[in-house]
């Protein structure tokens, strides 16, 4: 057993942190909330590393991949996590790209594959129904076969930055007596432009607009937006799943985020003293260390086994859960790093005039609305209550 | 023993829980932290007319003889429907020192003002380096003639924006941190010198950041003793302490019961979510950790006349507790609402906010937890 990276790998992050250092746009952060970005701010980082045919390292080098090994890619997400960069929209990337190249026809491959690699097309994801939410094969939205084309019915929601999305996948139940409610469910591409959709953004606890409720009347889509096999789209889904769930524990953040913690501890004061000498706010601070690595070492020993040939299975979990943990405490904690300043709702207030007084440290702004945006981390992807779930029935067998 | 509320109380409790059904739903409440006042003065004046705003004050000030329990009640229901009018603020801080320490003339023209509804009074104590340390401070007030001249900075001040009047701690002598030299004044808002920044708060109440520059007040000004005001703002701030227990636990029975009832109605795999054990548990956790939270804010509040030492560690012993309780049912509440608990549309993430806030007030829980040991070695 050996913890070190070899020398190879090494090599690499010299190259990649290099790399960074020399082409990450100087006035892009992920510092604050993602919302707070213009479209263009979030997807700069993503043209670049297209350019460069870094944008899409997992997926087979036929398709644009790099053949990094995950070791490779860990080590590439922790070198970005480092700057703080704003990463490539899963949606496109993790998400519908690899169910496009493993289940889409050449056409579809054609035509979807560059403007995900180059960063031009901006997706979104149509899975999440009001009814259905860690149910989702009870989802409702129909699609209808008229002719060459499917006509699309219903309601979807939590649609991630949809306002500003190119194209979309969705969900679509397409037999409606199928006898269980995963069957008769396909996938469908969507041109978001289409007549009879309509994006409505939700506001969340946080006072930002990140996902919106999607509704679709009537809209007209053709038959050759239709991945894989009519009715066979539960089984896209999951392969995408279980490609959402890879990197969800966030371990290079979270790392970057406790360094971020440490050094607000040592700006703000108790007793006149750095709050990061105070033996009770340091003790936290060590427990979330403690804890991320016991999750970065379990995040190692999984990537070990995917590169010996075992794929993420249901230990994946773990990761989801400890990971999502780990985030809500880090956010909280900073939280009460921040003492009185976290109580402002900065929010409303950055265009009001320069010369009036600003409210409490830079550092304290972004910290309540990360605390409350945090929240969604358990729910999303699966809720922590569904990843004990898989656990207990996958690998308990309970 | 008796923990039963007096006919008076619950009369007060059934008459304002009425109100606030009644004329502070949710949607109103939204509308009104969204509109540019961000609060109800006209239901502000309704509550004076009720007599809310006097009862916790003897008859010969100018009151109804109540006490700490009659703040109890009204905040316990001001918590249920996350109620942003600054009654903590002006009745308990305000009409706290007024009461404990004010002179004749004082009492007579703040108490009257805050029992009739006229005057509203926010309390300036934090400052941006001090973090909860009440004695931790670098505002100034200098001898100047009879009167004073303050300068210093204020941070979140709560409810200053709607205040006609500030109450402000401030260093007469000594060096920062030190127990003596601590003074207290009453500051028109007005007063040349005072500038204030205003924002909302994440949680819908309005607070300032306070400038005070060359601000000069009278000898009038000064309330209680010169020097000497440490206890007095710690008696306060405990009473502010208790108030605001009851608040939160108002807040946590509503959470609670939002996320049993919307448990009932949300269906996942065919099932009410509520019947899956696993959900069950947790909620039952909930209500307990709720219970408790009553129990620590009954304890608080009835402490309150009792020597220092044995009220401060009874109100640092419900902070504690409160504030861990107020963290977990909000947590919870929002994780068994899943993502529509993210959303702002429902009023469970605006209780979720208001019990996060609840916890940094006045000291969190590692800050009492750290008073109430020291109190149990001394």
């Amino acid at each position: 057993m050996n913890l070190d990276f070899s020398p190879e790998e090494t090599a690499f992050r010299n190259e990649v942190r290099t790399f960074i250092e020399d082409n990450y746009p100087k006035n892009v952060s992920a510092e604050g909330l993602r919302d707070d970005l213009s479209p263009e701010d979030m997807v700069a980082w993503h043209k670049v590393l297209g350019e460069k045919g870094w944008s899409v390292p997992a997926w087979p080098p036929e398709y644009g991949g790099t053949g990094w090994t995950p070791t490779q890619r860990y080590i590439w997400s922790e070198e970005n996590a480092r700057v703080n960069a704003i990463m490539p929209l899963p949606f496109g990337v993790s998400m519908v790209g690899p169910v496009i190249y493993t289940f889409g026809n050449e056409a579809q491959k054609q035509q979807h594959l560059p403007g995900i690699r180059s960063g031009d097309v901006w997706w979104c994801q149509g899975y999440s129904e009001p009814g259905a939410g860690s149910d989702l094969a009870s989802l409702k939205t129909t699609a209808v076969r008229d002719g060459d084309h499917y006509v699309i019915n219903g309601q979807k929601t939590w649609t991630t930055l949809a306002q500003h999305a190119d194209w979309g996948f969705f969900l679509c139940r397409t037999d409606p007596d199928a006898a269980k409610p995963q069957e008769g469910i396909s996938f469908i591409l969507v041109d978001m432009k289409s007549p009879g959709i309509e994006v409505r953004p939700i506001k969340l606890i946080d006072g930002g607009y990140e996902v919106n409720e999607t509704w679709l009347t009537d809209v007209r889509v053709p038959v050759e937006n239709l991945v894989g096999e009519e009715n066979k789209g539960w089984t896209y889904a999951k392969f995408l799943l279980a490609h959402e769930r890879s990197g969800i524990a966030g371990v290079a953040r979270s790392k970057r985020a406790v360094e971020q913690l440490r050094e607000i501890a040592d700006k703000e004061l108790l007793d006149g003293k750095p709050l990061m000498q105070d033996f009770d706010f340091a003790r936290k601070v060590s427990q979330l260390d403690i804890d991320l690595a016991a999750l970065e070492i379990t995040e190692l020993r999984t990537l070990a086994g995917e590169e010996a040939g075992r794929g993420p299975g249901p230990e994946s979990s773990i990761l989801k859960i400890k990971g999502t943990e780990i985030q809500q405490r880090l956010t909280e904690l900073t939280l009460e790093a921040v003492g009185h300043y976290g109580t402002p709702y900065y929010r409303d207030l950055s265009d009001t005039g320069s010369n009036e007084y600003p409210i409490g440290p830079d550092y304290a702004q972004h910290a309540a609305a990360s605390y409350f945006n945090m929240r969604k981390t358990s729910i999303y992807g699966g809720s922590n209550e569904i990843q004990r779930n898989i656990i207990s029935k996958m690998i308990l067998g309970l | 023993m008796d923990f039963n509320f007096t006919e008076e109380q619950t009369m007060v409790r059934d008459g304002l829980t009425r109100l606030v059904r009644e004329s502070y739903d949710f949607d109103t409440r939204r509308s009104v932290i969204e509109s540019d006042s961000g609060w109800r003065p006209e239901l502000w004046a309704q509550i004076a007319e009720m007599g809310l705003l006097g009862m916790p004050f003897s008859e010969e000030d100018g009151g109804f003889g109540g006490g700490a329990i009659d703040s109890l009640v009204v905040m316990e229901v001001f918590g249920r429907g996350l109620v942003v009018e600054p009654y903590v603020p002006t009745v308990v801080c305000a009409g706290g020192f007024f009461k404990h320490a004010g002179s004749a003339e004082q009492k007579e023209e703040h108490i009257g003002g805050i029992v009739d509804g006229s005057r509203v009074y926010a309390f300036a104590y934090a400052e941006p380096r001090g973090r909860y340390d009440l004695a931790d401070l670098e505002t100034t007030a200098k001898k100047d003639g009879d009167g004073y001249v303050l300068n210093g900075h204020k941070a979140v001040v709560i409810a200053a924006p709607w205040a006609s009047h500030l109450i402000v701690t401030a260093r007469t002598s000594g060096e920062r941190r030190d127990h003596d030299g601590i003074s207290v004044f009453v500051v028109d808002k007005n007063a040349d010198g005072v500038v204030t920044r205003d924002y909302p708060t994440v949680d819908g109440r309005r607070a300032s950041d306070i400038y005070f520059e060359n601000v000069s007040v009278g000898a009038d000004a000064l309330i209680g003793e010169d020097g000497k005001a440490l206890p007095l703002i710690e008696l306060v701030v405990d009473e502010a302490i208790a108030a605001q227990c009851a608040e939160a636990c108002g807040a946590m029975k509503s959470a609670q019961e939002m996320t049993v009832e919307y448990s009932r109605q949300r269906k996942q795999f065919g099932t009410p979510i509520g019947k899956f054990q696993v959900l069950q548990h947790r909620m039952v956790d909930m209500f307990v950790e709720y219970e408790q939270s009553v129990s620590m804010a009954y304890l608080a509040t009835l402490k309150l006349g009792e020597s220092d030492k044995e009220r401060k560690s009874a109100v640092s012993a419900a902070k504690v507790r409160i504030g861990q309780a107020a963290h977990h049912i909000g947590q919870e509440a929002i994780q068994i609402h899943g993502g529509m608990g993210m959303t702002d549309e429902l009023a469970i993430g605006h209780y979720f906010k208001r019990l996060t806030i609840f916890d940094a007030e006045f000291g969190n829980v590692d800050h009492h937890m750290k008073r109430h040991i020291a109190l149990a070695s001394d």
